[in-house]
């Protein structure tokens, strides 16, 4: 909400500059966003009045006028063609500056003698959109002014503050609002405006109507009589403009003006054009169709709340008039609408609508009935000034239920408990006073009367806050949690897990990544998911940013796929990552509980160093430093990996982890021509099967003997098995076994491989014989042969 | 024959001056003190000897091998010591040539950034608490005193998936599931996801990063509350920051407060990263509300707590200067690998 300074100190005594008000007032609870100084860099512009006009000899485009600007006459050159003679503007003079630093210097325009420049709104720093046509192509052509007055002055150009104001406080939506939080911080008093009616005799003729009193919950209104529609003058065009608001004419800017004085939205319909001068509020019937002011037609609900009279609806409560009764030039009998409306019904309509207003973002945050009279009463002031009308006699005020007063019992004990602080029941009553609080104190308790308009008021903590703030947040003193129980900061099991795993990824060399949640059907189109996998279920968002970010990720894969895409495609060329986040897996669908939230882990990595082996080294060391055993490693039917190169490991009955080549199917959905090599892991499983537990095993204290094998196999055989193998027929005295080679090509069978292992003999009770190990060795040969049909080389 | 000896011992010495390595030396040593010596040789003559004699020639030549013994060690030291001057001084190597890295990974900055939070907060006695980011519209919005028809659900743009599941908009839920199912002193900070129907653009993500922290126990104060994150800030900020409380509002904090930290890339005196206000808004907070005290099971008037929560994808770009959002999820290893 934007609004000027000189408007604000038309109702409290400010003597602070505009700047430092902004810092007081956010600190004491009105943030202020920015202060925009309009005068401030503008010198020596002032009203002039053009008193002839006529063509450049030389240039067509160009006009030379006589403009008067008070003590003087001067010519000036200019390219504008939206003027004529008679017309008000500003002129900026020899010597003068306008904002932006630009200056103005006397001098000659093809030939012709210019003393100035007559200005457009935009070079005085204003907003040209909001002004009418007339005002904004060319120079801006202002109603009559003293000639030779300061802009500054006549158009009141001056700071103005934008404020940011939380929707609990509709009632700071406006100057008197804010007045009145300066007021309080600076601890003085602050005015409302003058209101002063002089009714005629005749009786306002008019009637209201509340039939949805659930939704309305007053009505009031005045009947203004022989209007003269026009503009509106300047001094309040300026207000408005100033505040973002366009000017229109002298009625429409009234109820406008009124709303950003006193935080009441107002209507004002043209009377003759309300069937029977009868206002009904009643819910629209469904379907029911309206074109409001800004010439859309509306489809109602019956949800809706309008404004009708006897035959149509004539207005959306709240949210915006309708064109049927629209004040136009030829108006002449106004009915000025000041009502309150339900928030959340009025927040419903515009979202629903999807039509916003100054008027609908004030309702929907729920407003003071009791002020609908007072505005009322201000506009129809206003209007009459402005546009030579008369009020007619009598106010309707229909208001079914009125409000009650709300008094509350507060313990400003608890209230310094609360805040941290020392003060006295005085002291609060002293604050809350300059608040419009009412205040009585007795031992115990602070008696509070709010006022009507601070309907965000309910409780002690709200009073707390109020005394807080209006004392200085920064004045309360900083303490570190005295006289609390101390607490020890924790990590669960697997937090603490989560983050070992994590060492682990970094310490090979991955790189941590972080991708986003949505995904689209097609992410897993491309990552060859069959129809029917259950990853398919995935939990669909109802109104999500676009179909390929419909549903939340049920695996990582895509998502890495994309960052690894995106490195190759900028030539990085060694990659490797990995990501540790959630995927959501739903018990069932459409959801009726929470899904579950899977932690899972992903890895991928290419380069010139990076095969099978590399990505499953990995995986070794994961399942080391977590302490799991008994692991097996089985080929993978996972369709987005190398069917020959891609393993699932398995601890227990459990998949925890799948590993290997990207399928090169997939590799080329996402234009990847390198093979890549990726790993996803359950790391709930991971963490269900690391093992906490570690036990001291004694050193060895006698030697080991360390004797090589190396045996031809058939291509096929698994190198494991071979070692399972190994480790079955030796028993306890085989220490350890290490694969050394494994060769094929020359010299060896085709369809055969040469395997080669050291093994470790040693017992732990006493030193092993030649014969003892050699027992042993032969018994493995053996073994292998039988098993495996190995040949010893 | 004592002659001869001392002959030998001059012989000896001579030789043993000029030997410049070890094979030298054992020649050396072989050919005077071997068992086919020099010196044995003459001992040998020892039986030619008369008996008074005998004891003379032989403490001679005891003393003799004795000092040959001698210098030979000496000499044996030398040489050891010039050899191994040599060997260091051939194997000089250009020590700029680069070296061999194992490199290991980068984390996410947002990760560094989260991990120095979690240990400040660690070390406040603070424990880490985690919650589903589906989550029930209850815990995001009603349970935290912002009913159906509430203002506040305006300000925030909000994923449904069913009418009362939604993405959760904030980590605030997690301070009610916390207060559900423990009893105070409760001291917890939640780091987690949280979702906005907002484009992604520089400042924007629909997907980003929240810490929310919570403590709820007898006798907890405001100032405990200005206290404790005054502490947070000087921690993760530099100790020369300040902070400033302004009042603001959210629906489950009553009174509340934004807190802003003097700019640690100017040190306050104004600056593009600061918008050339010298401050920068860090973090919302507040004295928890009475009504979220009471809907979680906890007795308002027996306790009191507060609660605050900041945005991490905000400030790892403060604290590292990224200006443009999109970088921390398009994971561009270059980047990644800043940090
Ligand atoms: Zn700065």
């Amino acid at each position: 909400m934007l609004i000027s300074y000189s408007w604000l100190k038309d109702y409290v005594d400010l003597s602070v500059d505009a700047k430092k008000l902004a810092d007081d007032l956010t600190m004491s609870g009105s943030k202020v966003e920015t202060v925009k100084s309009y005068g401030q860099e503008i010198k020596n512009v002032v009203i002039g009045k053009i008193v002839s006009l006529e063509k450049h000899p030389d240039a067509l485009k160009l006009q030379i006028g006589i403009v008067d600007v008070g003590k003087e006459k001067l010519q000036i050159v200019t390219g504008a063609q939206n003027i004529k003679v008679g017309d008000y503007i500003p002129v900026a003079l020899h010597g003068s500056t306008l904002p932006g630093g630009v200056k103005i210097k006397r001098g000659k325009l093809r030939g012709v003698e210019s003393n100035g420049m007559m200005c457009s709104a935009k070079e005085l720093g204003l907003d040209e959109s909001l002004l009418p046509e007339y005002q904004r192509n060319g120079i801006f052509i202002l109603p009559e002014l003293p000639l030779g007055d300061d802009v500054r002055d006549v158009l009141e150009l001056d700071d103005v503050i934008e404020f940011e104001i939380t929707p609990n406080r509709p009632d700071c939506l406006s100057v008197v609002g804010i007045a009145r939080e300066a007021a309080a911080t600076y601890r003085k008093s602050y005015r409302m405006p003058e209101i002063k009616i002089s009714e005629v005799d005749d009786k306002n003729p008019a009637t209201v109507t509340i039939e949805a009193d659930d939704l309305c919950f007053r009505y009031v209104a005045r009947v203004i009589r022989n209007a003269k529609i026009g503009p509106s003058p300047m001094w309040m065009q300026m207000r408005l403009l100033k505040a973002g608001i366009r000017p229109i004419n002298n009625i429409v800017d009234v109820t406008n003006y009124v709303m950003m004085e006193l935080g009441q939205p107002l209507h004002a319909f043209d009377l003759d054009k309300v069937k029977n001068r009868h206002i009904v509020v009643r819910r629209a019937k469904e379907g029911e169709r309206l074109i409001t002011l800004d010439d859309k037609e509306r489809i109602l609900d019956k949800d809706m709340l309008v404004i009708a009279d006897e035959e149509k609806a004539i207005g959306l409560a709240g949210v915006m008039g309708g064109q049927n009764t629209e004040i136009t030039d030829d108006t002449v009998n106004i009915l000025i609408e000041s009502a309150n409306f339900k928030g959340s019904n009025i927040r419903y309509t515009s979202r629903k609508l999807g039509l916003r207003s100054e008027a609908s973002s004030r309702f929907e945050k729920g407003l003071d009935p009791e002020i609908t009279v007072l505005a009322c009463n201000r506009a129809a002031q206003l209007m009459a000034e402005l546009s030579g009308g008369e009020i007619l006699e009598g106010l309707v005020d229909v208001y079914p239920k009125p409000v009650t007063e709300k008094v509350l019992s507060v313990r400003y004990e608890r209230i310094n408990k609360l805040l941290g602080t020392n003060l006295s029941c005085q002291e609060m009553k002293e604050i809350l006073s300059f608040l419009d609080f009412g205040t009585i104190c007795d031992d115990k308790n602070l008696i509070v009367k709010v006022p009507a308009f601070r309907g965000d008021v309910d409780g002690e903590a709200d009073i707390a806050e109020e005394i807080g703030r209006m004392y200085g947040y920064n004045n309360i003193e900083d303490t570190l949690l005295k006289g609390t129980q101390i607490t020890a900061g924790v990590k669960t099991r697997e937090q603490k897990l989560e983050d070992t795993v994590k060492d682990v990824f970094l310490s090979c060399g991955l790189n941590e990544v972080i991708t986003t949640s949505f995904m689209g059907m097609k992410d897993l189109d491309k990552i060859n998911l069959p129809d029917d996998s259950y990853l398919r279920n995935a939990v669909k968002i109802m109104n999500p940013l676009g179909e390929d970010q419909g549903y939340m990720r049920t695996t990582l894969l895509p998502f890495m796929l994309n960052v690894v895409c995106t490195n190759y495609s900028r030539k990085v060329s060694e990659f490797k990552a990995f990501e540790i986040s959630k995927v959501f897996v739903p018990k069932s669908l459409p959801l009726e509980e929470l899904p579950d939230e899977i932690k899972s882990g992903i890895i991928a990595m290419y380069g010139h160093d990076v095969d099978f082996l590399t990505i499953k080294g990995v995986i070794e060391e994961l399942l080391d430093v977590l302490n799991i055993k008994n692991v097996k490693y089985v080929r993978s039917q996972n369709p987005a990996y190398h069917p020959g190169r891609s393993a699932d490991v398995i601890v227990g009955d459990e998949k925890i982890c799948v590993f290997g080549e990207l399928n090169p199917d997939v590799a080329e959905n996402y234009d990847i021509n390198k093979r890549v090599y990726i790993s996803e892991v359950n790391l709930e499983l991971l963490f269900k099967h690391a093992n906490d537990e570690k036990v001291y095993k004694p050193l060895p204290r006698y030697p080991a003997v360390e004797r090589d094998i190396a045996v031809l196999v058939d291509k096929s055989t698994f190198v494991a098995d071979i070692e399972n193998v190994i480790r079955k027929a030796g028993g306890q005295l085989v220490d350890d076994v290490k694969l050394f080679d494994v060769y094929e090509g020359e010299n060896i069978p085709e369809d055969k491989k040469s395997v080669a292992f050291s093994i470790w003999y040693r017992s732990y009770d006493k030193t092993l014989t030649d014969e003892e190990v050699s027992k042993v060795h032969d018994k493995i040969v053996n073994r292998l042969s039988e098993e495996l049909g190995a040949q010893l080389r | 024959m004592e002659e001869t000896l001392r002959n030998l011992l001059e012989e000896a010495k001579k030789e043993l001056s000029s030997a410049e390595n070890l094979k030298t030396l054992e020649e050396i040593r072989v050919k005077y003190l071997g068992k086919k010596g020099e010196l044995t040789k003459i001992l040998r003559g020892m039986g030619n000897l008369s008996h008074d004699e005998r004891p003379i020639i032989g403490k001679i030549s005891n003393d003799v091998r004795e000092e040959i013994e001698k210098e030979l060690t000496q000499k044996r030291e030398e040489v050891l010591w010039q050899e191994k001057e040599k060997k260091i001084k051939s194997e000089y190597i250009d020590i700029t040539l680069p070296g061999k890295v194992h490199e290991i990974g980068h984390k996410h900055p947002m990760t560094k950034v989260l991990d120095e939070i979690k240990d400040i907060f660690l070390g406040l006695g603070f424990s880490i608490a985690e919650g589903p980011e589906i989550e029930l519209d209850y815990y995001n919005f009603e349970a935290l005193n912002t009913p159906p028809d509430h203002p506040a659900r305006d300000l925030q743009d909000t994923f449904y998936i069913t009418k009362n599941i939604l993405l959760r908009t904030q980590t605030s839920p997690v301070q009610v599931r916390t207060m559900e199912k423990s009893k105070p002193p409760i001291k917890v900070i939640s780091p987690g996801r949280v979702y906005r129907s907002d484009e992604i653009d520089a400042t924007h993500s629909p997907v980003f990063n929240q810490i929310e922290g919570l403590a709820v126990d007898e006798g907890i104060t405001m100032g405990d509350l200005k206290g404790v994150l005054n502490l947070f800030a000087k921690r993760l900020f530099g100790s020369d920051t300040k902070t400033k409380f302004r009042p603001h509002y959210f629906p489950f904090t009553e009174p509340s407060a934004e807190m802003d930290v003097s700019c640690f890339a100017c040190g306050g005196k104004g600056c593009r990263v600061c918008g050339y206000s010298g401050w920068i808004e860090i973090l919302g907070s507040g004295m928890v509300h009475p009504n979220v005290l009471r809907m979680s099971g906890i007795d308002p008037e027996k306790y009191s707590g507060f609660a605050f929560g900041m945005g991490l994808d905000r400030i790892t770009m403060l604290k590292y200067g990224i200006d443009d959002l999109r970088l921390l999820y398009e994971n561009d290893l270059r980047f990644i690998k800043q940090f």
